[in-house]
């Protein structure tokens, strides 16, 4: 091996045997060497551990809301922490705010840029964020004042170089976390819009990110176009575990509810389960029949089922242990292009670019 | 035939994907063994041959993954919308039917993935053929399209007139069963690649993504010096084996199996279905008495009762019996440095100090003295992280001590015991009359609400209550 060990990697001068080929071949080696390590400790397969479980009966999810009200495609919801409402974005720059369960829109802003491919709902339940092709995540305070104009009071957080792909509020109103189509995640003060911490380390965009649920509560998993899925400490910034075993881009990942493991939605129409203690993929999740790719991924709340939306309008609902699909939904009229899980876990939501949303139980 | 799908734009790069895919599909129909058997059709009074009914399409999708007929129909429908089997009558209405109606196969010439994104010469060349084969013929929006793009590549007119009449006379020599397939085949393609405007486009892209091989990121010296580090840090980390990771899914799930709502239902029942909203009034953060699963929940790890803002406040008051009650004030009081304003770090930090570790605080945390003289050392320079040593390890003091103790405790064995198990409600005796859907104040309606009380209490008997002032 030529190239010689550094104790500081921040050299910017290149050595002459340290030529842009050779750094390449020399990660790939060692990416494989690490396929290699990860391999020896697989001593079996999920799905022979979970032979001893019982298989799950009949499956029957409906419909049981459907909101209609964005006029163009629906890309990204997010649940309030009240359990029943939802903040919902679309490509024609509209923001709405719905009462679920009673699928009254409470608030509506109209965002300056379309494709707004990202936004959250604040912990307390008094804000939005929101972001797409204008490059920015801005914060929107929700007034209770029907004639108050919501834009006027606008903040803007976080300022990035590509599209903004997601973003997701920390444990409290205060922190704000970005993906990006500039290949880095972001972590911001929402008061004073710094940059608090960067994270640099995907080869293209980045298309998602979830908060892990760990007790130290440090963690992040992202995924993007690199066919990558890195998991990163929000502290130091460094990129601790790397996935790439997907063979096309990432458009979700989320973690399982113990924080053990994540799951991710892919263009190569399988989803994925990565256990993080084995530092390795555990499971695949599908079916020659299912030729689209995955664009959103839910877990129920034990983990057992998960949930995914595809381009092909569909949502597939997995058995997690066994490996096999137990249910398949129709409904929408076009890509299932979000999905997530209410906070109680008494239903799911999905968003489409048929322009609604649905919400199933 | 095939173009490089790598070097494509980045939004029709994911859709070259599933095309692919599709074509493998339609080529394993056509197989002249396991695939799909096709026969002559009648089209009115033509015999078309090499092709098959819905029904055809349908049975072969079935029998060939082994999924229900819905399945098999949306997914032969999907086959029908991206243009890999178009039908012979109504050849407008690009749909599956589950009945004799007649389809045939795409030609690989104008397969979706073939001649992406289509040209205006062709465009303008089909639409050219149409108008001198039928006047009338062009639909409206082909009407426009044809004359934008007359002015557009004007300077090619005369070539476009030259070859749509040759196409012209060389399709009339054909049989007409050719000819009709021809025209098919070809109406398909348009149809796919320029919808009627407001139609379902199926060729509908979402913006540009980038992938490695055309990415914004810097690929450079230090982008591989950072994935060789993160590489050899890996190769040298600790991994636990498969069936011991493995047997802890197995273990989580059967723990919250009753839990999750989807899995097993809850009581009284689920809002969702029922329109009853009594499941989220009985598990709120003030209700006098918890549900049995909501207190058993507590049991399961540290972090849900932490999580659960009963389950602390319970904790709390046990810990202030154990004269333990610091350590989660201070554990609260950290979260809150680091989740809180940049601004105020500096102030929290101090505030900790004052109440927590200065030598004789009111509260004074036991932590090992390592640990205390590393927090105490960081202080100087205060940041959000910086309790993180000493938090974490309060966190596990109380993990390890406080919360197995509290769990074997009368105080917690008394909630378990009072704790309600709610009747699941009888399935409606009308289920076609809906309950009322009440809604509910909005979370960001009950800060206000406590912001105006606030205010209020300062104004005083002359603030706002003016009206009942005069009544007096």
């Amino acid at each position: 091996m030529i190239f010689s060990t550094k104790p500081e990697m921040a050299t910017q001068e290149i050595q002459p045997n340290e030529t842009l080929t050779n750094l390449k071949a020399e990660s790939d080696t060692l990416k494989t060497k690490l396929e290699d390590e990860r391999a020896k400790l697989h001593d079996v397969e999920l799905h022979q551990v979970a032979e001893k479980v019982d298989g799950l009966g009949q499956f029957i999810m409906k419909t049981r809301r459907t909101l209609k009200g964005h006029g163009n495609k629906v890309l990204c919801m997010d649940w309030c922490k009240d359990k029943r409402r939802i903040v919902s974005s679309s490509q024609d720059g509209k923001v709405i705010v719905w009462d679920a369960f009673t699928t009254n829109k409470e608030h509506a802003v109209t965002m300056p840029c379309t494709w707004v491919m990202a936004c959250a709902y604040a912990p307390s339940g008094c804000a939005v964020a929101c972001g797409g092709l204008d490059n920015k995540c801005s914060v929107y305070p929700l007034s209770l004042d029907k004639n108050e104009n919501l834009a006027a009071k606008k903040k803007s957080v976080a300022m990035h170089t590509n599209y903004l792909s997601a973003c997701s509020f920390t444990n409290s109103d205060m922190q704000i976390l970005t993906s990006s189509g500039d290949g880095t995640c972001a972590l911001w003060d929402v008061e004073s819009g710094q940059l608090l911490q960067s994270f640099h380390g995907h080869a293209a965009d980045v298309l998602c990110l979830d908060l892990a649920p760990s007790e130290t509560g440090n963690t992040f998993v992202s995924g993007g176009c690199d066919k990558k899925a890195n998991v990163w400490d929000m502290r130091s910034g460094q990129c601790i575990q790397s996935f790439e075993t997907h063979e096309s881009d990432i458009n979700s990942v989320r973690y399982y509810p113990s924080g053990d493991a994540f799951a991710s939605g892919s263009d190569d129409a399988t989803c994925r389960l990565y256990d993080l203690r084995a530092d390795r993929e555990v499971a695949i999740y599908s079916k020659e029949s299912i030729i689209f790719g995955a664009s959103s991924v839910d877990f129920s709340l034990s983990g057992r089922l998960l949930f995914g939306g595809y381009n092909d309008y569909t949502i597939n609902v997995w058995d997690v242990l066994k490996g096999t699909r137990v249910s398949i939904l129709f409904g929408h009229e076009n890509r299932v292009s979000t999905l997530r899980l209410s906070p109680d876990g008494t239903a799911f939501c999905s968003g489409s670019w048929d322009h609604t949303l649905r919400i199933w139980a | 035939m095939t173009i490089n799908t790598l070097t494509k734009g980045g939004a029709q790069r994911e859709q070259m994907y599933c095309l692919r895919k599709m074509e493998r599909v339609i080529v394993a129909m056509q197989d002249p063994d396991m695939g799909m058997k096709m026969r002559n059709q009648r089209l009115l009074i033509t015999v078309i041959p090499h092709a098959m009914t819905g029904n055809d399409v349908i049975e072969w999708l079935i029998q060939k993954y082994n999924i229900t007929e819905e399945e098999a129909r949306h997914l032969g429908g999907l086959l029908v919308q991206y243009g890999y089997i178009y039908p012979l009558r109504e050849p407008r209405s690009l749909l599956l039917r589950s009945d004799d109606s007649p389809y045939r196969f795409q030609t690989p010439y104008f397969w979706t993935s073939s001649r992406w994104p289509a040209t205006e010469l062709d465009y303008a060349i089909y639409l050219a053929k149409k108008n001198i084969r039928k006047q009338g013929e062009l639909v409206d929006y082909e009407k426009e399209n044809y004359s934008i793009l007359h002015k557009r590549i004007n300077h090619t007119w005369d070539f476009v007139v030259m070859q749509a009449r040759e196409q012209l006379r060389a399709s009339k020599q054909r049989r007409k069963a050719d000819r009709i397939v021809l025209e098919c085949q070809e109406q398909a393609y348009w149809l796919i690649n320029k919808p009627c405007p407001g139609a379902f486009d199926v060729l509908d892209l979402g913006p540009e993504r980038c992938n490695v091989l055309s990415s914004r990121v810097a690929l450079n010296a230090d982008h591989y010096r950072r994935e060789i580090e993160h590489s050899r840090r890996a190769l040298g980390r600790n991994r636990v084996k498969s069936s011991i990771c493995l047997e802890s899914f197995m273990k989580y799930s059967e723990q919250y199996l009753h839990h999750d709502p989807i899995m097993s239902g809850c009581l009284p029942s689920n809002p969702w279905i029922s329109d009853d909203t009594s499941h989220w009034t009985i598990n709120t953060d003030m209700v006098g008495i918890p549900t049995r699963l909501r207190v058993e929940r507590w049991s399961f790890s540290f972090m849900e009762l932490l999580n659960d803002s009963m389950g602390r406040r319970e904790f709390m008051i046990y810990l202030e019996k154990e004269f333990s009650a610091e350590n989660l004030c201070f554990w609260v009081a950290c979260e809150d440095l680091r989740h809180g304003e940049s601004s105020k770090i500096i102030l929290k930090v101090e505030e900790v100090y004052k109440n927590f570790l200065a030598p004789g605080a009111a509260r004074w945390v036991n932590i090992d003295s390592k640990t205390m003289e590393r927090t105490l050392e960081g202080i100087k320079r205060p940041h959000r992280f910086i309790m993180d040593d000493a938090q974490m390890h309060i966190y596990f003091l109380m993990k390890k001590d406080s919360y197995p103790r509290y769990l074997k405790s009368e105080l917690y064995k008394n909630m378990l015991a009072k704790a309600i198990v709610p009747q699941e409600t009888k399935k409606s005796v009308f289920p076609f009359m809906r309950r009322q859907r009440h809604s509910s104040p909005s979370p960001a309606m009950v800060t206000q609400a406590t912001e105006d009380d606030g205010k209020a209490k300062g104004a005083g008997p002359t603030g706002t209550s003016s009206t009942t002032n005069s009544q007096i």
